[in-house]
């Protein structure tokens, strides 16, 4: 990656008491598709509104392509922004909500007809040029949202949550589609999402964030298999916590309740407290054989597996991914864990 | 309840509400000078109105003020709306929207006497511009009420996406909420135009001599008796305002319709 597109520079933006962004820094590329992922109350949306121009930092800056946006109202800043709520103008046809941006540039007629017609092609909405806002689908919407967002050729395109409002069959569609046009208009895309399937879906790079703070960013495959933090590892997809002690005297584990699991590596000293996260795939299941004894309490039938809830102690029941074979409440199963699955986190102080 | 007593209470309903009304324009068409007295139907009245000169002066004014009070009061109602609508919180924020929504609790003729007291105080000669400022005073909370009721049903993000597209605020505004709120204008403007027009209170006070109002003609008239001419002037007057309301809902209607 060369010299980021966007630099956010330890941006922290207060309402009275509550912190909302605390020291936020991460770059985006050009071309890259970036996700900011978190739960609401994160800061995800004023970081977002923050780039747009509508939220001014209290300290930190925003950088594009190296100069600071301080003081450039948003109408000037060469970023637009897809809303959650797509606010298209419901006055306008399909036509003059996209070519809306263009006319405030100045741009001349042919040259606006000729970008509209482009786009309305790109997004499937050649036909509904002329339909009024209120005769459009949901999805219908969404793509016209797309569409005047990018309209401006932006440098930058912000979306809130765009795949939101639309029910689940279409999302899917809809992230191939979104995943599409980026690549076609080589544009960054920043998402904003508290939905983790759909920042994993479409982002080059994922940032996870928690109270105002960043807390891990890297590649959605890095973020499921190797979670900076406890949180992390809990929000982004399912997850067994499972409490013990590193051992060293017979050669690396971690000391569990319901016994030993070899770990083929491990940062922390003796004697320390620790947290596995394990995801229910990585446990293995089987019948008989070697493995930790367990019993099954529990399972939802999730089409390409079943999830097993399984009690290894009195105080601990783990969730197990089976994949084939099925399994009755109260069947004894053997679990395994491979040594290099999960992630070890030291105990909170 | 019967289908009978339904339409009765129904029927003498719109008779305790509308009857005096109708028998006014009816008695407009009366060719017999005493007007309890039906002599046959004529148009001669509205046909001496046309000659009645101070009448038709009098219409005049009452016409000009209302279309200027008005525009003016829908203008400043507009400013106000966008103030408590968009603006967040300022101080005394409270403060401006009680005192921009008392006239319309306010006696009339309290209104009327404070203009009055307030220009004399200052020395301004009563006439007409008193006359357009004091129907604005009377008229700007009740434009202010609607178009802030319609500002708050227009979605602020609407705005914001037009300024993240390159428009100025000022252009948001104009591009982007005015429309929206378009019939929400047309109709406040119509609202305060038939109030300044049939106004007598507020009119007597802050006008001068020179401009005297159609309401304060007929009144004064009335006084002397009543003719057949007022009749027809009242009758004329009632269709302007009448004509102006369903304009306003007609606007409205055609607003939905559009999906606004």
């Amino acid at each position: 990656m060369s010299a980021p597109l966007l630099s956010i520079e330890g941006v922290t933006k207060k309402y009275g008491a509550i912190v909302a962004l605390d020291g936020v820094k991460l770059d985006v590329g050009a071309g890259e598709f970036f996700a900011l992922l978190g739960p609401s109350g994160c800061g995800k949306t004023t970081l977002m509104r923050s780039i747009a121009g509508f939220e001014t930092p209290d300290s930190g800056a925003v950088r594009l392509r190296g100069e600071d946006l301080a003081g450039v109202p948003p109408h000037r800043r060469p970023v637009n922004m897809m809303f959650q709520s797509y606010a298209l103008f419901p006055h306008l046809d399909v036509f003059e909500n996209v070519a809306f941006g263009l006319r405030r540039k100045g741009e001349k007629e042919g040259a606006i007809r000729a970008r509209v017609s482009e786009l309305l092609e790109m997004t499937q909405l050649a036909p509904f040029g002329a339909r009024r806002i209120n005769e459009l689908s949901g999805g219908q919407r969404q793509r016209v949202a797309l569409a005047r967002a990018l309209a401006p050729k932006p440098a930058l395109l912000l979306l809130d949550e765009p795949l939101g409002a639309l029910d689940r069959k279409l999302r899917e569609e809809t992230q191939f589609q979104l995943k599409e046009i980026q690549r076609k208009t080589r544009t960054s895309f920043v998402i904003v999402t508290h939905d983790q399937d759909e920042a994993l879906a479409l982002a080059d790079r994922v940032a996870v964030m928690r109270g105002g703070r960043v807390e891990q960013i890297a590649s959605p495959i890095d973020i499921y298999e190797r979670p900076a933090t406890r949180f992390v590892a809990g929000f982004v997809g399912e997850t067994n916590f499972v409490e013990g002690v590193i051992a060293r005297d017979d050669g690396l584990a971690f000391a569990t309740t319901f016994g030993r699991l070899p770990r083929a590596q491990c940062a922390l000293p003796e004697g320390a407290r620790a947290t596995l996260s394990i995801r229910p795939e990585r446990i293995e299941v089987a019948r008989e054989g070697q493995g930790i004894a367990g019993r099954v309490e529990d399972y939802v039938f999730r089409g390409e597996y079943t999830l097993l809830r399984v009690r290894v102690a009195p105080d601990v029941v783990l969730r197990v991914g089976a994949y084939d074979g099925r399994f009755a409440i109260g069947d004894d199963v053997k679990l395994t864990i491979a040594p290099e699955a999960g992630v070890l986190f030291a105990a909170a102080a | 309840m019967s289908r009978f007593a339904r339409f009765g209470v129904l029927a003498a309903g719109f008779t305790f509400l509308y009857a005096p009304i109708v028998i006014l324009a009816a008695m407009s068409f009366n060719a017999s000078r005493l007007v309890s007295v039906w002599g046959g139907f004529s148009t001669k009245w509205y046909a001496a109105l046309l000659e009645n000169e101070p009448l038709i002066a009098s219409a005049k004014i009452s016409f000009a003020a209302a279309v200027l009070s008005a525009a003016i009061a829908t203008f400043l109602g507009l400013l106000a709306g966008v103030a408590l609508a968009r603006f967040r919180a300022f101080h005394s924020r409270m403060l401006f929207f009680g005192a921009v929504h008392a006239p319309l609790v306010l006696p009339e003729v309290v209104l009327g006497l404070a203009l009055l007291s307030c220009f004399v105080a200052f020395g301004i000669g009563r006439g007409f511009a008193t006359l357009v400022v004091g129907h604005v005073t009377l008229t700007m909370c009740f434009t202010t009420v609607a178009l802030l009721a319609a500002l708050r049903g227009c979605d602020p993000t609407l705005e914001e996406a037009a300024m993240d597209l390159g428009a100025t605020p000022v252009q948001a505004f104009a591009l982007v909420a005015l429309p929206q709120i378009a019939p929400a204008v047309a109709s406040a403007f119509l609202l305060a135009f038939t109030l300044s027009l049939d106004d007598l209170v507020i009119a007597s006070f802050a006008t001068g001599p020179g401009a005297t109002t159609l309401p304060m003609r007929i009144y004064s008239q009335v006084r002397l008796g009543v003719s057949p001419q007022i009749n027809a002037i009242s009758t004329l007057l009632l269709g302007m305002v009448a004509l102006a309301l369903g304009g306003s809902a007609l606007v409205m209607l055609l607003g939905k319709r559009r999906g606004l």
